[in-house]
């Protein structure tokens, strides 16, 4: 008589192929539709690529009119942006969610971490409109003119902050930039800082470590990687950022060394100009759309290999 | 209870088909999103009388355009005339449906709306970035009478490629060698200067906020956003103001006798009350046998809008077609789509 046993284990075995190639296949659709997107962008865009060759990253001019597209200025634009956002997201957001795991008093996280997921739920649109409507008025008359009388006077830096108060700019549209991307970078921050083992932490607060030095050499070393990604999240949106962009960016395809003069990014341009390109300009634009898949991955690149290097000399060390 | 949800389920689902039914003989057109208001008023009040429904999607000229061309809708509407061979080679006919003005629009301390008088070198030299200052010798030469202060100009433009832009380059393009050498005309160009708004409300909003700000939007923005806006020198050496009767004076004394397909665009119109950049947009749709059905009931459309729906056009601030040009396109319609 047959044992029961090696029957169910055949069930079982079957039962987990199944399974882990229903999960490859997940994971496989992400690469397919990444991939599907990028090709469809290359695709769409071969007219100008192949027709302007080098030309289109090198040049900063953009003429529909003579037919002539330079992806300088956006591309400039979009990285500039998101700098200025991630440089002032990040502190702040360390700040947030290190206050709520480890300083604030019960009764104040819950509220403050409801809030923070409320205001990643806000859509770009309306900080875009908030942006526009009273961001952009209260930096041309109160933060610009100080920054240009100020910082806009040092010998360095000075080209960074100098020019008319506009209100509409880089600068500005970093700021709005590091507003959207905050609750995300603290979110993911705040349940990793939450996951490391209070044991951890108690250890160190009993071997008389200040809060300070218990977040810096014990939360932060166990949670690193986490809040990287965190961080790349942030990055990923603020590189993507359409609405919020154009409203405040002042669309200009112009590359200053002033944070405070106009410029332009590859996602607003796109959402500006599409619906009436044809021909070679929407060549032009679905090639910048694919521009903005290497701009990311290039980013991203660049942010890992960083992260490797810090490890490997905290590993020295 | 559920008897009466059962049946008002039913009364959906019945209602639901009999829209769908009536919605099969819809006649569908694309395009510009300067004619949308004005078309979806048109045809809300056709389908009152008529019983013919019409779906107009604003995608912007260039999809209007290539979907006519792809016979996927009825009609198209672009801000931008085609030539006369491209219209025969794909069996297309057009003809101008609308009128409106487009303005210079101004924020300056001290300078009450409406105050300032501009002509299209100055506008130009302003847009080229050459004319910096409010106290230029250029303006200045203009508006004798004005305290005009020192502060920079700050050029506002449109971010979106539109048939705005497009009309507004083309005026400045015709009035300015340098500009027509230098930037040219066209729905989204390379703007010497300036920072870009999207849509007419984002150049208005920009405009409202930046003092020292110079842009163009359509006349229905500057009178909704209470901005200044310029008064022209026009091609007869008038100073015009920006209004129902200078557009439709423009559109009147505008050379369509010489145009063939109504291939003219009215910017720097000759006659003396002439608004210099005043604008319209073309009804694109085919001759070819296959679609002249859908065609002639497209034409009926139109014809009861040009005729009957001026009062329409005016409570949106568009400016109707003057009954000569009305006349000339029915003599088109009659003379290129036979029965």
């Amino acid at each position: 008589m047959p044992a029961p046993a090696p029957r169910r284990a055949d069930l079982d075995a079957r039962r987990d192929r199944w399974f882990a190639h229903s999960l490859k296949a997940a994971a496989l659709l992400v690469l397919a539709v990444l991939l599907g997107a990028a090709l469809s962008t290359l695709w769409g865009g071969r007219e100008v690529l192949i027709g302007h060759g080098l030309d289109f990253l090198a040049s900063s001019q953009w003429n529909p009119v003579a037919g002539r597209y330079g992806a300088l200025a956006p591309v400039f634009g979009t990285v500039v942006t998101s700098f200025v956002a991630i440089l002032l997201a990040v502190p702040l957001a360390f700040g947030i969610a290190l206050f709520l795991t480890e300083i604030a008093p019960p009764w104040l996280r819950r509220p403050v971490s409801a809030a923070i997921e409320l205001l990643a739920a806000i859509p770009s649109i309306i900080y875009g409109m908030w942006g526009l409507f009273v961001f952009v008025p209260f930096m041309a008359e109160h933060i610009e003119p100080m920054l240009d009388a100020s910082l806009g006077q040092l010998p360095v830096i000075g080209a960074l902050f100098s020019g008319p108060p506009l209100g509409l700019g880089v600068l500005t549209a970093g700021i709005v930039l590091a507003v959207m991307i905050v609750p995300f970078i603290a979110a993911v921050m705040r349940e990793v800082f939450l996951a490391v083992p209070t044991r951890l932490k108690e250890s160190a607060r009993a071997l008389g470590a200040t809060p300070w030095e218990v977040v810096w050499h014990i939360v932060l070393p166990a949670t690193r990687s986490a809040v990287v990604g965190g961080i790349f999240l942030g990055l990923g949106r603020a590189l993507g950022e359409t609405m919020a962009v154009t409203f405040v960016l002042g669309n200009a395809y112009d590359i200053h060394a002033s944070l405070l003069m106009p410029g332009t990014s590859i996602s607003s341009s796109i959402a500006n100009e599409f619906n009436e390109a044809v021909g070679n300009h929407r060549s032009a634009l679905l090639a910048l759309g694919f521009l903005l898949f290497v701009v990311t991955f290039f980013v991203l690149l660049i942010a890992r290999l960083m992260l490797r290097r810090l490890a490997r000399r905290e590993g020295a060390t | 209870m559920s008897k009466s949800l059962s049946a008002r389920l039913i009364a959906v689902i019945a209602s639901a088909s009999m829209s769908f039914t009536a919605a099969a003989a819809e006649l569908s057109g694309a395009g510009s999103s300067f004619v949308y208001p004005v078309l979806s008023k048109w045809s809300a009040s056709y389908a009152q009388i008529g019983d013919q429904r019409i779906n107009y999607q604003a995608i912007g000229s260039g999809g209007g355009i290539a979907q006519i061309k792809a016979g996927t809708v009825d009609f198209g509407a672009s801000d931008k005339p085609l030539p006369s061979a491209e219209l025969a080679q794909f069996g297309l006919g057009q003809f101008p449906s609308v009128i409106g003005g487009i303005v210079p629009v101004y924020t300056l301390d001290g300078i009450e709306p409406g105050a300032l008088v501009l002509d299209g070198a100055t506008l130009a030299g302003i847009f080229l970035g050459r004319i910096e200052r409010w106290n230029d010798a250029a303006i200045v030469a203009l508006n004798p009478a004005l305290a005009l202060p020192d502060s920079k100009i700050t050029v506002v433009h449109r971010s979106d490629g539109s048939g705005t832009s497009f009309n507004f380059t083309n005026y400045l393009s015709k009035l300015s060698p340098e500009w027509k050498t230098k930037v040219g005309e066209g729905t989204a160009v390379d703007w010497p200067v300036g920072v870009g708004g999207k849509g007419n409300d984002g150049v208005a909003a920009y405009v409202g906020r930046i003092k020292g700000a110079i842009g163009y939007v359509e006349y229905a923005y500057a009178v909704k956003n209470k901005l200044g806006h310029a008064a022209l020198k026009n091609a007869a050496g008038q100073v015009v103001r920006p209004g129902r009767e200078s557009f439709q004076a423009a559109a009147a004394t505008a050379d369509w006798a010489s145009a063939t397909d109504f291939n003219l665009i009215m910017t720097n119109a000759p006659g003396n009350q002439a608004w210099p950049i005043t604008a319209t947009t073309w009804i694109i749709l085919p001759k070819q046998a296959v679609q002249r059905e859908r065609s002639q009931l497209v034409i009926e459309f139109f014809r009861h809008a040009l005729n009957k729906g001026q009062a329409e056009a005016e409570a949106l601030d568009y400016v109707a077609l003057p009954p000569a040009l009305v006349q000339r396109v029915e003599a088109y319609w009659a003379a290129e789509f036979k029965h």
